[in-house]
């Protein structure tokens, strides 16, 4: 009996900004949809969130901002992850993040943005489709 | 290309980190891994912490970490919560209080989750344990809310285990004492600057003292510590006890260390016989088709679950009734 593997996603919250009610919110929904989630709470570096999401083995990194450092701490995490030469976690963002500045975001590799519009059936179905669980 | 086992055994973090998924995730062939293994494994002193929800493992887990590390030991943690029964997720959060570690490369620490398979999260702990004693760990906290047989048999798993209370749970002691408080070699009430600390310590003396009454001379008295783990008040007490503890086990040649190192190793053996057993059993069952044919003849009232279970299993052990 082979069981399939679990997915197991990471919310982090990088940066000052102290509002996690929509990380936790976005948690709750991943574990809902059954997926194993790590949650690092407030104040990460992206170092910090790089470091636990390979000692956790994720598929997936999802950060909160809703204070507008996104521009700088989204791509520092992938360019982290990169470096390391992890290819395979898939980082996406979400929280208060003007639509100029989303191309410039996927640019960077962040392989979504959700905003607060977003609901979040749209969102665990988004990770359902576009994260599988790595080294299956 | 250097082999798991060995990437393993220098402390590769990303190969380690994916073993333990590999075995969380049932995967074939990490049993080969394991193997090799096992015969680097046995240095590492391990500690069990469990405690209620709420109670502050996680705060006394990372502050012990730090104290570890200034000690310039390393340091490995294996954070277990429950899985959801409903939808098979969970949220792993015990990492929040201990992400001041993240970027220390002398702390390795992983969330587990309990998944609820039958005898999986004692057997996949333990082998996460094994691994990360692999890895060179000196000391692995293994965190659990102590609910359940399986979570039981995680913390007898260790060399010592801490039991966390705080004042003023009332019955709650009462029923810890029920199954988990024999297992308990250290008592930590924590948050003791709250109202009825000293009454919580009171009652847990009471109820280890008639636990001891039992117990001959020169046997283990637990302590029972007070702490402020989120203050870092008493933690250096905690570790004291711990090596108190383990000085203890290996007094007279290490006679308590065999024996707990014995009773453990019976005890994974009788478990991994057990799961192995029903497993093989049990797929051999449903390939040949017997078991989805007991399924429909239950259903389809010919019989009843009592019958065809003795059925089953006599004809799979060759004999009759």
């Amino acid at each position: 009996m082979v069981k399939e593997r679990k997915l197991r996603v990471m919310v982090a919250k990088p940066g000052l900004d102290g509002h996690d009610r929509g990380a936790r919110i976005i948690a709750r929904a991943f574990r809902d949809a059954g997926f194993e989630v790590v949650y690092t709470g407030l104040h990460q570096t992206p170092d910090a969130i790089v470091q636990a999401a390979i000692q956790e083995d994720v598929d997936m990194v999802g950060l909160s901002s809703l204070a507008g450092a996104h521009m700088y701490l989204f791509p520092e995490v992938v360019r982290l992850l990169r470096e390391k030469g992890i290819e395979d976690i898939v980082v996406c963002g979400g929280g208060i993040i003007p639509d100029e500045d989303i191309p410039k975001l996927k640019e960077a590799g962040i392989a979504q943005v959700f905003t607060p519009g977003s609901k979040l059936e749209d969102i665990v179905n988004w990770v359902r489709e576009h994260v599988k669980p790595r080294g299956a | 290309m250097a082999s798991a086992v060995e990437k393993v055994l220098a402390g590769d973090v990303r190969t380690v980190a994916r073993l333990i998924r590999d075995i969380d995730d049932r995967v074939p062939g990490v049993r080969e891994t394991l193997k090799a293994l096992y015969p680097h494994t046995g240095h590492a002193y391990v500690v069990g912490i469990t405690g209620a929800p709420g109670v502050g493992k996680s705060t006394i887990v990372d502050q012990m970490v730090a104290h570890l590390r200034k000690a310039g030991k390393t340091v490995g943690v294996l954070a277990v919560d429950p899985t959801s029964p409903f939808t098979g997720g969970a949220i792993l959060g015990d990492r929040i209080r201990m992400q001041r570690h993240s970027l220390d490369e002398g702390v390795f620490i992983r969330s587990l989750a309990t998944r609820g398979h039958f005898g999986g999260l004692t057997q996949s702990t333990r082998s996460a344990i094994d691994v990360l004693d692999a890895m060179g760990k000196d000391y692995i906290l293994v965190e659990t809310v102590g609910v359940g047989q399986d979570e039981v048999d995680v913390v007898k798993s260790a060399h010592t285990t801490i039991i966390v209370v705080i004042p003023g749970m009332g019955d709650d002691i009462q029923a810890i004492k029920a199954g988990i408080l024999e297992v308990g070699d250290i008592f930590l009430v924590n948050k003791a600057d709250r109202d009825g600390a000293d009454k919580t310590v009171n009652e847990l003396r009471q109820m280890i003292d008639m636990g001891h009454q039992k117990h001959k001379e020169g046997k283990w008295k637990p302590p029972i510590l007070k702490a402020e783990a989120v203050f870092d008040r008493g933690v250096a007490e905690l570790l004291e006890a711990i090596e108190n503890h383990r000085a203890y086990l290996m007094e007279s040649k290490g006679q308590q260390h065999l024996l707990r190192r014995a009773r453990r190793v019976r005890e994974e053996l009788a478990e991994m016989v057990k799961n192995r057993l029903v497993q093989e059993v049990l797929d051999q069952m449903v390939e040949s088709g017997d078991f989805e044919r007991a399924v429909e003849a239950i259903l389809a009232g010919e019989t009843d679950p009592y019958t065809a279970s003795d059925h089953l299993v006599l004809s799979k052990l060759g004999r009759r009734r």
